[in-house]
């Protein structure tokens, strides 16, 4: 702890920090531009200016910036002294000479950090006559809208993209006063990150084009705190609506998990939310007509009333859970149709997958680290994971983590790591290392330290055999070239070698192998003493909750549906499309009496189903979550109950209220099944807990989504009714949909946006943190569901996979991620849909010659179950007789991976 | 006690004085261009909605009964998709005109507004829209904007230089 | 005519005279405060708003009665009927001119104060049935106020008593031929008309349903017709002390020229007008001042005016 004087008052600051997070901290309001809680400081802007003196007797002092100047022992500041406030109203000045007259169509307006800012040091009339400086505009695709007259050249955006994020295609161009931030020329922003521009800019030189479409200012969104179902990372969110629709997402700060950044997957995927293809009704199959039945709306009782009779006539009804749907849906299906009835709603190499993870996760050693630990791992081994693809955000950590091994030149040399362009002068391109093994080339190979592309089993293989060199005791990989001996015994080495080593690897490449190679890496490595971290992950959002809750395989559910010894089966926010190949999807389904689906979008299973009962996407439920890393995590409804649309686990409870279940009140809402949840798996004991209970009031109130600010009240609904309806009640959760409740700091997992008195922007979360880059005020939210157990009982896997051999006529069919496209809900919207690449399939140069393909030819692919036709695409990464296929771009998509595959010559 | 009787004799004498009460629907008030009436959206010079869907009015309304939706023409000149006000709310408070920042939305001298049905106090755009620019004769919030719209470019605003080249190294 | 015939001739005449000025009243009382504020009054409903009367009958009449579901039922009902009955009861013993009265009684004047004593328990009791914080505090007030003013009301009326010998108002009115007895009992003349006011409960007494801290007091809770009675008996209230100064102290029906009850209607207006006049131009006193008046200055003063009366009758005897 260092004591500083600021305006001699003596303030304990923790060491090692520069003054204007010190000040930050302490809940001073100082102005700044360039700074960034992530990237730290370079001191460009020049607004955060106080004033340091050499000791008590110094009355003169010297203008010092405060981003740049360390919070030591001693040190004493004033932040408020005139020749500051003089100083300040300069700087803003010079930085306003540009900034056109825009707020009033500015999409930034109302949450602009320089509107903050240049209130804050006191700037109001424009003195300057001379003629504004302006720019042409880029088309930068999708996501991004760019007004560059805008910019007040902090230089934030540039940090981030390049330095942070690693994007290669957006720069700082000109000379002089007439520097421009973009790219060569138009065209879409290629990395994955570029999103959170739109959040460290900080005024509107990028924003949320998707926003913008149907644009609403910040204080007008009725806004909750959600959870990412993109990935299975459970990324914080913030959700915004407006007239029943969503609007935008932002990134809600979470130490321990998504910091301030989040992915543009997570940020614009949230559009099929108010795509077309959305149910909204209830809707039943009439059979008593002719053969040529449609879904038709009807009666929510009559529907009921139906249902009910189904579960009376006594043949059995079984259920099919998801991995998209929360934890509590999931268990209310399994509940209502008893536990021997409920199956996985994931494939069966998944299911045994994702099985392994949970297995391996609770016997340990290692432990599953979070975000933030994965930034601060120094050496990182990835087997067979694609991460930018499967997992993005985890990407960006790792791309961090690569600066922690460099850090130590810098800590020699005493310069502070937050001096940013010190750091890079000192770190040059140093980088720690990391291990890349993956069936084809992935976007973190740049900042890799050895990247080597290989079949499936033989990335097992090689890691199997890093294990050994480990520790010997560890099974050994026989008939293993000496190269791979020797780099499998030089990446042992580096692991053993680093103080925090980190093993990545997933259901990727769909090899358990895999898996169990990279629980041998970090068994050995904490068997040798090391604080090894073992990051999984996992293909959606809930994979690893419904792991836990568990049910009985997918095949057996078909079986027991072609035996047809089923009455009815429900299936719950799943498309079986996406779970087997079409040919078997399609004899299930038309074999299966009665089909029951509970889900929001029209899938291809949806629109054969008998009844249809339209649930709520992540902006309509509220529900807990478990991420890759076994942290449980509560999202809110943002969008009020609106026509038929309810929760799943509302549908379910309505089944059981129509059946008249005697235990029926224990499902009535979340915070129950939780109980329940609890009570029957230990693991889920924490759930109760994850967030504050309903009946939670902060000062005897509710927590308000709508902020204090919300306009429109008496005239939203006065075109349907000018009666003004009472706004809905929220008995789920200690959320309200009112401006009326406590608008001040809720506990961490309630925070529904980032606001404070005169920080209007996101940069506001620095009030919400309790130091800077710290975790949120009383803790962050989310509970660690999964630790290993001391007393874990583990043994090495010993069951080392055959190499793979490149057969003649047969391919061996990997899947290929992509960050938009791959992930289901995500790619129905219009943004993302325009970043998805056409279906293809990937194969080696040399294979395409042998075959005589072209890029772009088509080629006939035929699998057990399949046949497709599809177009070449020429992957120079891939090992040979090895074919990669995208996952999600075909639109049947139930491929088994990995399989042997023939292509059909013509 | 003689103030009383004092009081009591001022207001006596008032019997002969004239009466102050203008006799409404026989005779209109005169009221002054501040006064703060019926509300419309005026257009600007060049027949343009001068409306840019900020949303400030909304927000300053106390009663919260303005609502409104942005959107914009495919050349970036952003305009209400709708405009909302119900009457049966406001309060005549004048902060909506106050708050906008192009002149858009003014007061009038209307207060008939006398209704038999609520419904008929839910204004919509094309109630609200007058076809000339109000009180402010001159105002064109685009002219000044940074924003290209059709019709004008980059750096063709008032008091803007032509767009920068940034391929040039030139001092 | 039979003697009972002309009886209840006279009663109908009375009754309906009586009750037609309350109504009118009504209409006359925003004229002046109209006239006197610089505006109209009401002037829609027929010429000079003459027709308000009836418009505010038909609305009063038609207007929801609504007895609050927590109002001691009974009691609310009838405190509205008290106030009128009591009042209408004490215009029995008025001369409106010789042998036009209903009653032609010897303790009239006592008569008159035991009835005008008992229209407060109309006040007091509809404050407490309505079961309402407001309307008990106006009807606490109301009893507070009317313990204090009956006191010196009824001494005030002690000189009067004393020069005419007798309780009977006719022969009051005849003991006047020669001089009112406003100039030998000024003081008593002013002592009954602070107390008259407060007897009505008018401005600059109308502590009881003072709007601005008690929402409307003891008739808060009450609506249509129930109103309507207390507003009627308030009037009635005007009228009946009205008519009492003038038999009391300015000769009742005497005077040349006109016919005796005309002048008694004539000088009735005038009193009427002077209340409506204090009440355009006073101030509502404050609830304490409104008590330390009564108790320590009006109390006094009208002792002392007995006193002096009775020294001087005693010494011109």
């Amino acid at each position: 702890m260092a004591t500083i004087f600021i305006d001699n008052v003596p303030y304990h600051v923790q060491d090692g920090q520069n003054l204007l997070s010190a000040c930050l901290s302490l809940g001073f309001n100082i102005p700044y531009f360039c700074w960034h809680p992530a990237m730290h400081a370079v001191g460009a802007c020049r607004m955060c200016a106080v004033k340091q003196f050499r000791d008590e007797s110094d009355t003169r002092g010297s203008i010092v910036m405060s981003c740049m100047t360390p919070a030591s022992d001693g040190t004493r500041v004033s932040i408020d002294d005139d020749d500051i406030r003089e100083f300040r109203a300069a700087v803003i000045e010079f930085l306003m000479l540009n900034h056109p007259h825009d707020c009033p169509v500015c999409d930034e307006g109302g949450e602009c950090h320089l509107q903050d800012m240049t209130v804050l040091s006191g700037h109001v009339y424009r003195r300057n006559r001379f003629k504004k400086r302006t720019y042409i505009n880029q088309n930068l695709g999708p996501f991004i809208n760019h007004e560059m007259n805008r910019c007040i050249q902090c230089y934030r955006c540039v940090r981030f993209y390049r330095d942070y994020a690693g994007g290669r295609d957006f720069n700082v161009f000109g000379v002089h006063d007439r520097i421009y931030f973009g790219r060569c020329s138009d065209g879409t922003l290629e990395n994955e990150f570029s999103g959170n521009l739109v959040e460290v800019c900080p005024t509107g030189v990028f924003t949320d084009k998707t926003l913008r479409k149907q644009y609403t200012r910040k204080w007008d969104l009725q806004t909750a705190p959600s959870v990412c179902p993109h990935c299975g990372l459970g990324c914080n969110t913030i959700v915004g609506e407006r007239y029943g629709s969503v609007r935008r997402i932002l990134n809600r700060y979470n130490h321990e998990l998504n910091g301030y950044f989040l992915c543009d997957r997570g940020r614009f995927g949230y559009e099929f939310v108010n795509c077309d293809r959305r149910i909204r009704q209830l809707l039943v199959k009439d059979k008593s007509g002719d053969s040529e039945a449609f879904l038709q709306p009807i009666e929510k009782q009559q529907a009921l009333h139906s249902l009910s009779e189904i579960f009376r006539s006594g043949a059995p009804v079984i259920g099919l859970g998801s991995p998209r749907a929360s934890l509590e849906a999931n268990f209310s299906l399994r509940s209502l149709v008893g536990p021997e009835n409920f199956y996985i709603g994931i494939s069966d190499p998944e299911f045994q997958m994702i099985s392994r993870i949970i297995e391996v996760l609770r016997n340990g050693p290692a432990h599953s680290p979070s975000l933030r630990e994965v930034e601060q791992s120094d050496a990182v081994l990835i087997l067979g994971e694609d991460v930018t693809n499967t997992a993005p955000r985890l990407a960006l950590s790792l791309r961090q983590s690569v600066r922690q091994k460099p850090m130590e030149m810098v800590d020699r040399l005493k310069v502070p790591r937050w001096l940013d362009g010190s750091v890079r002068q000192i770190v040059q391109e140093n980088k720690g290392p990391l291990y890349i093994f993956s069936p084809v080339a992935t976007r973190l190979d740049d900042v890799a330290t050895k990247t080597l592309q290989l079949a499936p089993d033989d990335i097992a293989r090689i890691g199997f055999q890093i294990a050994h060199e480990i520790d010997p005791e560890a099974p050994p990989v026989s008939d293993l070239t000496a190269n791979f001996r020797g780099l499998a015994a030089n990446i042992a080495e580096t692991l053993k070698q680093a103080s925090v080593p980190l093993v990545v690897s997933g259901t990727g490449c769909g090899s358990i192998h895999v898996i169990n190679a990279a629980a041998n890496v970090t068994r050995a490595l904490r068997s040798k003493g090391k604080r090894a971290g073992l990051s999984y992950t996992v293909p959606e959002c809930n994979s690893l909750g419904l792991g836990l809750i568990g049910g009985g395989n997918i095949s057996d559910c078909f079986q027991r549906i072609m035996s047809c010894s089923v009455n009815t089966f429900i299936v719950l926010e799943n498309d079986l499309y996406r779970r087997a190949e079409v040919q078997i999807t399609d004899q299930i389904l038309n074999n299966c009496k009665r089909l029951i689906v509970i889900d929001h979008i029209m899938s291809r299973t949806a629109e054969k189903a008998d009844i249809m009962l339209p649930s709520g996407t992540f902006a309509e439920t509220t529900g807990s979550f478990v991420n890759s890393e076994g942290r449980c995590q509560r999202q809110f409804r943002v969008i009020p109950p609106t026509g038929e649309i309810q929760e799943a686990h509302q549908w379910i409870f309505d089944i059981m209220t129509s059946l008249q279940w005697d235990t029926l009140r224990h499902f009535s809402d979340i915070e129950s099944i939780g109980e329940l949840l609890a009570a029957e798996f230990p693991v889920f004991k924490p759930l109760p807990e994850v967030a504050p209970r309903s009946s939670f009031r902060e000062f005897g109130q509710k927590i308000p989504r709508q902020s204090h600010r919300y306009s429109g009240r008496t005239s939203m609904l006065a075109n349907i009714t000018v009666n003004e309806p009472k706004p809905p009640d929220d008995p789920e959760s200690p959320l309200s949909f009112s401006m009326e409740g406590y608008q001040g700091i809720p506990p961490a997992s309630l925070i529904q946006r980032f606001w404070a008195p005169g920080w209007n922007s996101s940069q506001s979360v620095n009030k919400f943190q309790s130091e800077i880059n710290g975790p949120l005020i009383g803790g962050d939210p989310g509970q660690r569901l999964i630790e290993p157990s001391a007393s874990g009982k583990w043994s090495y896997f010993t069951d080392i996979p055959e190499p793979y051999k490149p057969q003649d006529d047969l391919w061996l069919m990997i899947p290929k991620f992509h960050v938009f496209g791959s992930e289901e809900l995500s790619s129905l919207g219009p943004a993302i849909s325009e970043r998805i690449p056409k279906p293809y399939v990937g194969i080696n140069p040399k294979d395409a010659e042998s075959l005589g393909k072209q890029e772009g030819e088509k080629v006939a692919v035929a699998g057990e179950n399949f046949s497709i036709s599809v177009p070449v695409r020429i992957i120079k990464s891939l090992p040979r007789g090895i074919m990669a296929l995208p996952v999600g771009l075909f639109t049947l998509d139930g491929f088994t991976f990995p399989q042997w595959v023939r292509i059909v010559r013509d | 006690m003689f103030s009383l009787l004092k009081g009591m004799w001022i207001v006596l004498k008032h019997t002969i004085r004239k009466r102050e009460t203008v006799l409404y629907p026989e005779e209109k008030p005169i009221r002054s261009p501040r006064w703060r009436g019926r509300i419309i959206l005026s257009r600007d010079p060049d027949g343009w909605e001068r409306c840019v869907a900020c949303y400030l009015c909304a927000a300053a309304c106390p009663v919260d009964c303005i609502s409104l939706q942005a959107t914009q023409d495919e050349h970036g000149r952003r305009y209400p998709e709708f405009f909302r006000i119900n009457f049966s709310r406001c309060i005549f408070c004048g902060f909506c005109e106050e708050a906008c920042p192009t002149y858009a939305i003014q007061l009038t001298n209307d207060f008939e507004m006398g209704e038999y049905s609520r419904h008929n106090f839910i204004y919509e755009k094309e109630h609200l829209l007058i076809s000339g620019p109000g009180k402010y004769p001159d105002y064109n919030f685009y002219r000044v904007a940074g924003i290209s719209i059709a019709g004008k470019g980059k750096g063709e605003s008032e008091n803007e230089k032509p767009p920068e080249d940034v391929h040039s190294l030139m001092p | 005519m039979a003697e009972p015939v002309r009886s209840i001739v006279v009663l109908v005449a009375i009754l309906v005279g009586v009750l037609v000025t309350a109504a009118g009243l009504i209409w006359l009382e925003r004229r002046l405060l109209g006239l006197w504020q610089d505006r109209y009054g009401p002037n829609r409903a027929g010429r000079f708003g003459s027709l308000q009367v009836a418009a505010d009958m038909i609305k009063i009449f038609t207007k929801e009665d609504w007895v609050p579901p927590f109002a001691d039922k009974p009691v609310f009902v009838i405190a509205p009927a008290i106030i009128v009955v009591t009042t209408l009861l004490s215009f029995a013993i008025i001369p409106f001119a010789p042998h036009i009265e209903i009653v032609d009684l010897n303790i009239g004047l006592l008569f008159f104060l035991a009835m005008s004593s008992l229209s407060v328990y109309s006040v007091a009791l509809a404050g407490w049935a309505s079961d309402n914080k407001y309307s008990l505090l106006g009807g606490l007030r109301a009893a507070a106020q009317m313990l204090g003013y009956e006191v010196f009301m009824g001494l005030s009326l002690a000189g009067v008593v004393m020069l005419a010998g007798s309780f009977n108002l006719r022969e009051i009115v005849e003991a006047q031929t020669k001089t009112w007895f406003v100039i030998p009992q000024f003081l008593g003349f002013v002592i009954f008309v602070v107390a008259g006011l407060a007897e009505t409960r008018r401005i600059p007494f109308d502590l009881p349903e003072a709007e601005n801290e008690l929402v409307a007091g003891y008739h808060s809770e009450y609506s249509g017709m129930k109103f309507g009675m207390f507003f009627v008996g308030e009037y009635i209230g005007v009228t009946l002390i009205s008519a009492l100064i003038a038999t009391l102290f300015f000769g009742g029906w005497l005077g040349p020229l006109l016919p005796p009850p005309l002048w008694m209607i004539i000088k009735t207006f005038v009193f009427i007008c002077g209340f409506i006049l204090v009440r355009a131009a006073l101030p509502r006193l404050r609830y304490d001042q409104l008590l330390e008046f009564g108790w320590k200055l009006m109390l006094p003063l009208s002792l002392i005016n007995i006193m002096v009366s009775g020294a001087i009758i005693l010494v011109a005897s």
